[in-house]
């Protein structure tokens, strides 16, 4: 009796990417293979720990003899196939995407998209300035991290990583649907009248800055935010013995921000509230 | 809910001296505290111990026992893996001969049945339990065995609900039944496995239905775990402190042991035992030798070859004896036999059982040395504070978590003041009583270790960097390790095989603090989600999920004293008293209470806990205490008791 089976070792297949003949393990996604032969896809929706949404659409692709195009992220690699990355068709589906992605939430916190708005010559103030279809100011209920839903584009990714792909709380959920759509606690709570447990693994996963550090948005919010001035150091959380890796991410001697390596054999790049904002005790009357 | 500020301490940024314990601190140069403590420690020869840390690195550790080894002169070294996991150590190498979990997080991903016992990992190991829940969505089936029904219980496909302290029965009973059943593995108990005939012997009187009356486990309940643990191809047993917090520690860890012996649920891939560590380098603490008997690379300080290639390595002479374990080291403090303590990074006044006997033997020594980043309260008893960086941020060097992975901390920011480098402190301490040490760095430290460990031979820091961490064994520099230990115990050869694992041949033994009519509740205790230990490291984030100490009881319990949620009551043991409001869950069950240990400042549950030792680990039975609740609680003093 093996309810678990364990996995076969994987072959290679081949097939063409943009005329060039190429190999991927089987199992291998589309967008899989292109990051490995250097080709820039944009994604959003895409979480390397996540099973692909195929919600953005961004990352879509020409597959030779598919009436549609298809999202790279989550089509997997077969023998045979001729993949085209760069086609018209291709880039004017991404520019659309783009545009209607840009018009109707705030991407200014979100890594790559002004590249890919000017790559694409994607034009989001065609759509007039009414195209918004969020208009709240940012929720602070709590003093660990902040839910801007302006910046939300309904990518999901958040409620799969609180839900049953890595931290099975269920806090957040999708609620209403078209234009109305957003994520929701249950009943629209605070978070801390929520089923919330701060693991902030739903800020490691958010694309666009909607959920962030309360540190990161209070230091935008004052303009002391700086990139440029950050380092990133990777080493293991002072707390329990399961060894978790932790990025902390330093702005003049303090810790901002606290992440974890995706790829990490330990934490795939989950946390727990201790590891993830439990760091306030070494900078305790440093000043 | 009223959220409750913790009190904060500030990070030490000088050291501190005094010239007698009446005396305030006052602000010293690092040359006059070194010059304080040497003295101290030099006039302390022979009676001196050595409280090292499980939270500092590695290097840290080998460090530490190689000052209170070579300079000091003593075996007597520990950490507070004594509190807590000791018996883990001591009932693993009792049964293989090492003391580490036998399997990696990977392999309960991919395993067919887990067992949680006596382990709330949902709150205690939150990213260890994202591996069982992988597991359990893999198919898995879950089973937990804990007194209270805990979050962790919440995913379980069975709840095992166990009176406290009756482990052993239930596991005999689970053993009983296994052998009655002719589920276990008969060729592995043959080939790899000794004392079996004596172990059946022992269980037989377990019947389920003797186990029921016992335990208050339903004998179907125990008859379907012992049958589903037997057939499953892989079996993960994974437990905490549950397990390990009582006057006879070592015997239940054994007790559990016995369940994988007899069905071969150990030396193979997705088959193992799993320890859940409390604190992030509590493994390689001991692995590194901060333990009374054993030589870094877990090598037994009495093995003369051993002893030999130490002494070589290390220009000095060792004892060919095991010095004080961290509660024995307490007794001689009591006795006079230890008079002086150097003690880096701990807080044994707060968190050992019978805090108030703690303290008042911490007073009885003739010179005390804490180096911490806090002025905790057991630094406030101190002659001389030596501040110290924060080794998970602060420094270089190296930690190895439950699954046995040595893994890299790295130093991401500048410490605060004058704070130093444990490592650093330690070499300038030794240097003032005559042993010039030179280490370039961490990893100079972790070099000279691989030469000495063949354990963690193989792990430089580029492939510790390369391969996200290592486990160990990891004896050449091409190894990556199979990740499970004991895989030669299925080896056809008797010579690969090694020396069998024998069975543990314990005997129910109920907890020491005994329930009667003045102290009819059972109190037990454990941790929270958002803090850790004794707080000083938790209290200082702004947790919207902190609550503060409460007493929790269950609802039956609450209403026949005739309390509700925030009424503060005066929970009494043996040994003291303390008031603390209380809470009701739903997951007790009538005669069972619980709090934690995490907000001694506010409640000091360790005033309430008694200091039961188990013999062989020394580990205090902080799980089971008799108490009763005193409802009559003056007005005034219930609004001085929040803050």
């Amino acid at each position: 009796m093996t309810a678990v089976p364990l996995r076969p070792p994987r072959r290679l297949l081949e097939f063409t990417l943009d005329g060039e003949q190429t190999r991927a393990p089987e199992g291998a996604t589309i967008l899989d293979a292109c990051r490995a032969a250097g080709k820039d896809i944009p994604t959003l929706c895409q979480g390397d720990t996540l099973t692909p949404k195929n919600a953005c659409r961004t990352c879509v692709v020409e597959v030779e003899g598919a009436r549609t195009l298809v999202p790279a992220c989550a089509r997997g690699a077969e023998a045979g196939m001729e993949i085209r990355t760069d086609t018209p068709r291709v880039r004017h589906s991404r520019k659309v995407v783009l545009e209607l992605l840009a018009s109707s939430v705030d991407l200014s916190t979100t890594p790559g998209v002004q590249d890919w708005l000017k790559e694409y010559g994607a034009e989001p103030a065609r759509f007039g300035p009414d195209a918004a279809t969020v208009n709240e100011t940012p929720r602070v209920d709590n003093d660990l991290y902040v839910r801007d839903y302006d910046k939300c584009i309904l990518c999901y990714k958040c409620v799969d990583a609180c839900g049953e792909q890595w931290q099975n709380t269920f806090a957040i959920a999708t609620a209403g649907r078209g234009f109305d759509a957003r994520i929701s606690t249950e009943f629209d709570a605070p978070l801390t009248d929520s089923a919330c447990v701060y693991c902030g693994n739903c800020i490691e996963v958010c694309p666009t800055g909607a959920l962030s550090f309360k540190t990161e948005f209070d230091m935008r919010a004052d303009g002391s935010w700086d990139p440029s001035r950050q380092t990133e150091t990777t080493t293991v959380c002072a707390y329990c013995g399961v060894g978790c890796n932790l990025t902390l991410h330093v702005q003049d001697n303090e810790i901002v921000k606290v992440s974890s390596p995706h790829d990490n054999p330990v934490t795939h790049g989950n946390l727990c509230v201790k590891g993830r904002f439990g760091y306030q005790h070494v900078q305790q009357g440093r000043r | 809910m009223k959220h409750r500020k913790q009190r904060t301490y500030d990070r030490l940024t000088h050291p501190l001296v005094r010239d007698s314990r009446a005396e305030p601190f006052r602000s010293a140069s690092w040359d006059e505290a070194l010059e304080r403590a040497a003295a101290g420690f030099r006039a302390a020869r022979g009676a001196f111990g050595m409280f090292s840390c499980a939270r500092a690195t590695n290097e840290m550790n080998y460090v530490a026992q190689k000052f209170a080894r070579v300079v000091m002169g003593t075996h007597n070294v520990d950490s507070c893996n004594r509190t807590c996991h000791a018996p883990s150590v001591a009932g693993l190498s009792a049964a293989f001969g090492s003391g580490g979990g036998t399997s990696s997080y990977r392999e309960v991903e991919e395993t067919d049945l887990i067992v949680m016992w006596g382990s709330n990992a949902r709150f205690a190991h939150p990213i260890f339990f994202q591996h069982v829940l992988r597991g359990v969505r893999g198919g898995a089936r879950l089973f937990a065995v804990d007194p209270r029904r805990t979050s962790t219980a919440a995913w379980a496909d069975s709840w095992l609900g166990l009176n406290v302290g009756t482990d052993i029965p239930l596991a005999h009973a689970l053993g009983r039944e296994i052998i009655h059943a002719g589920l276990c593995d008969e060729a592995f108990i043959a080939r790899a496995t000794t004392g079996f005939d004596a172990y059946r012997e022992l269980v037989e009187p377990w019947t389920p239905t003797a186990a029921e009356k016992v335990t208050g486990v339903p004998a179907a309940a125990i008859r379907d775990l012992a049958h589903a643990y037997a057939r499953a191809e892989r079996a993960q047993l994974c437990w905490t402190l549950g397990v390990t917090e009582h006057h006879n520690g070592t015997d239940n860890v054994r007790a559990l042991i016995n369940l994988a012996l007899l069905t071969g649920h150990v030396g193979r891939y997705g088959a193992g035992l799993q320890p859940l560590r409390g604190q992030n380098n509590v493994q390689g603490g001991g692995d590194m030798g901060a333990i009374p008997d054993r030589l870094p690379g877990f090598q037994d300080v009495r093995d003369p070859a051993v002893r030999h290639k130490f002494e070589q390595a290390w220009g000095a002479e060792l004892a060919p004896r095991h010095g004080l374990n961290l509660t024995g080291m307490f007794e001689a403090m009591e006795s006079r036999e230890l008079r002086a303590v150097y003690c880096v990074g701990e807080n044994p006044a707060q968190s050992e059982a019978d805090a108030e006997q703690a303290v008042r033997r911490l007073r009885r020594l003739d010179f005390l040395v804490v180096q911490d980043i806090f002025l905790t309260r057991t630094a406030e008893l101190a002659d001389v504070v030596l501040p110290a960086t924060a080794a998970w941020c602060e420094t270089d060097g190296t930690t190895t978590n439950s699954e046995r992975r040595v893994q890299r901390v790295r130093k991401a920011l500048r410490p605060p003041g004058d704070a130093r480098e444990d490592i650093d402190i330690l070499c300038a301490l030794a240097a003032r009583l005559g042993h010039e040490w030179k280490y370039a760095g961490a990893e100079a430290v972790w070099d000279e270790l691989r030469d000495l460990s063949p354990d963690h031979h193989g792990m430089t820091y580029p492939r510790l960097e390369e391969h996200q961490g290592l486990q160990w064994p990891c004896p050449d520099e091409r190894d990556t390790g199979p990740g499970y230990l004991h895989g030669r115990l299925w080896d056809p050869d008797p010579a690969r095989r090694g020396p069998p694992a024998p069975f543990g041949l314990v005997r129910h033994d109920p907890p020491v603090d005994l329930t009667d009519e003045d102290f009819p509740l059972r109190l037990t205790t454990g941790r929270r989600l958002d803090s850790y230990n004794t707080g000083v490291q938790s209290g200082s984030f702004a947790s919207p999920l902190r609550r503060g100490e409460y007493v929790e009881l269950c609802p039956e319990d609450a209403a026949s004293y005739g309390v509700a949620t925030g009424d503060l009551v005066r929970v009494v043991s043996r040994r003291g008293a303390v008031e603390a409001p209380v809470w009701i869950d739903t997951g007790l069950r009538p005669g069972l209470a619980f709090m934690t240990m995490h907000f001694p400042d506010e409640v000091d549950t360790n005033r309430l806990t008694i200091e039961a030792n188990c013999p062989i680990a020394g580990t205090a039975e902080f799980k089971a205490s008799a108490i009763r609740i005193e409802t009559a609680v003056a007005a005034g003093a219930a609004s001085a008791g929040r803050s």
